[in-house]
């Protein structure tokens, strides 16, 4: 089987700088991988590489065997979608939830929308009465459900999810991390996840790399998470940092 | 010995198309020399409370208390003239977002000094001496270059350590931080809150730290307080989270992934009572 995404050498440059420098990955196909690190490490700037949002890259990316600048624009729109961190400002302030959910199916020619998005409202857990709200009109966690439903509307198989919960509460990440589980399970997606939190690893992914001033500095298993055995030490200090500001305490008290 | 600061029966309404909402509905608490939480999710009223303390609130907000006391004075009794002499002298604010929060068109090192000059007449040197003391107190290692810095060329973690310099320069009583790491990076984060601690810890004062981040919280305070929707549901001693009882707060701290995560899916807050998401 090939793999979902496959990238080899990539160096993506913004101006004169390479924020992301000789990075490889392979995420096979129905496999959850998490890119961390900190702000500045490149981890957004891989999956903008990917969906085209940062031109300027070398190196090579293949998506299910097929390599990058050999799918036309419409052809990667069906089967790679991408959701942002911040859903107050991803979404258009002007447009109804129909319209934002809609367009990709006008775009790409796709008959029967109204019962389409009813359908995936439904799917990540909305209710279709706010199917003509603005999104000022809904919660944060309501407008991330918009999000990830306007990704879906194309039926992808590769979602990268860029800090899809960090803007939310907590009670409200939880929601939003189990319906990625749920849509996960019901639609075979495979995911890409960029955070900076460990714990939302642990729940949601199979295998994390950890990037550090542009580079990979380590692979592993999300098993690694609950030993704590990284090799270097960057993942070290990044893991006791998150222990630090969270969660073993309490076990220990 | 009276606390420093007593809040009792807290109220803050904002009108609504159907007559006033109430967001903080009644909260007491004293607070002494010590680190006292507040956690609750957004809309439980937390940052509001910090504003109210400062009255920093201005219509259409409402605002109505049975007693506000810091150090014996009654701060609802004091005209604007006398809140500016205590606010940012005797009680200051950490905000969130250092890059939303310091003048952009003005030096790191000018306005801290500001801070200084506002409150009282200091001699220019001495000042200058002060503002670089006191950003090697939050580890800034070369401050005669930060000083010369704008906002938009120190980083993030450097921008709040700017702001907390700023904030305890002249000396607070009490210190509020409002979700002062919410914007950093982890391992950021915690050198932040260290940096805090170590300064409430070194002049004697009153914290008082606003999060939505429950094991943060418990980490860095002696008192937690857990509001949801507008009251405080819940006391409970720093360190102590697992005792917790009240249904809302095991929900929140249930809902957190842990770093050991075993579960298929997280466990929910019940909506069906009130709002959905």
């Amino acid at each position: 089987m090939t793999d979902a995404l496959n990238i080899e050498n990539l160096f993506v440059r913004y101006g004169r700088v390479d924020v992301v420098q000789d990075v490889s990955i392979r995420v096979a196909q129905g496999e959850s991988y998490a890119l961390v690190g900190e702000s500045g490490s490149g981890k957004s700037t891989i999956l903008r590489a990917v969906v085209g949002m940062a031109p300027d890259w070398r190196g090579q990316i293949h998506l299910d065997g097929t390599a990058r600048g050999d799918i036309g624009q419409g052809a990667f729109a069906r089967h790679c979608q991408m959701v942002f961190q911040d859903p107050y400002a991803s979404l258009h302030p002007r447009r109804t939830v129909d319209a934002t959910l809609s367009e990709p199916l006008r775009i790409h020619g796709i008959g029967d929308r109204a019962a389409r998005v009813v359908e995936m409202m439904q799917a990540v857990g909305l209710d279709p009465r706010y199917r003509f709200r603005f999104p000022h009109q809904l919660s944060g966690g309501q407008r991330q459900r918009v999000a990830i439903a306007r990704a879906l509307m194309l039926d992808p198989k590769l979602l990268l999810l860029d800090e899809p919960t960090s803007a939310l509460d907590v009670s409200v990440q939880a929601e939003i991390l189990n319906l990625l589980v749920r849509l996960r399970d019901e639609r075979g997606l495979t995911y890409v996840l960029v955070t900076h939190s460990l714990p939302v690893v642990s729940f949601l992914c199979d295998r994390l790399g950890v990037l550090h001033k542009g580079q990979l500095v380590e692979e592993g298993d999300v098993g690694l998470l609950q030993t704590g055995d990284f090799r270097e030490t960057y993942s070290q200090e990044l893991y006791a940092a998150s222990l630090g500001a969270g969660d073993r305490v309490r076990h220990v008290v | 010995m009276a606390p420093l600061l007593e809040l009792k029966n807290l109220r803050v309404s904002f009108p609504g198309p159907r007559g006033p909402v109430e967001v903080v509905r009644g909260v007491s608490f004293d607070l002494g020399r010590e680190r006292l939480g507040i956690v609750g999710e957004s809309g439980s009223g937390k940052s509001l409370t910090g504003r109210a303390i400062l009255r920093l609130l201005r219509p259409p907000a409402r605002v109505s208390v049975d007693h506000l006391r810091f150090d014996g004075q009654d701060l609802m009794a004091m005209n604007d003239r006398q809140m500016r002499s205590i606010r940012g002298a005797r009680i200051s604010m950490v905000m969130q977002d250092p890059r939303y929060s310091l003048n952009p068109v003005i030096t790191v090192g000018e306005q801290i000094a500001e801070a200084l000059r506002v409150h009282a007449r200091i001699p220019r040197r001495e000042i200058r001496a002060r503002v670089r003391d006191m950003l090697e107190k939050v580890r800034i290692h070369d401050p005669e270059r930060v000083m010369r810095l704008y906002p938009h060329e120190v980083s993030g973690g450097m921008g709040q350590r700017v702001m907390i310099a700023m904030m305890l320069i002249p000396k607070p009583d009490i210190l509020i931080a409002d979700e002062p790491t919410s914007a950093l990076d982890v391992s950021v984060q915690a050198q932040v809150l260290d940096l805090i601690e170590d300064m409430i810890a070194e002049n004697g004062m009153g914290l008082i730290l606003i999060s939505h981040d429950l094991d943060l919280v418990a980490r860095y305070c002696d008192r937690v307080l857990v509001m949801n929707q507008g009251e405080v549901v819940e006391e409970l001693a720093g360190g102590a989270l697992h005792a917790a009882q009240h249904p809302y707060t095991r929900g929140l701290l249930d809902a957190v992934p842990r770093m050991d995560e075993t579960r298929k899916f997280l466990p929910v807050l019940d909506r069906s009572a009130g709002k959905g998401t």
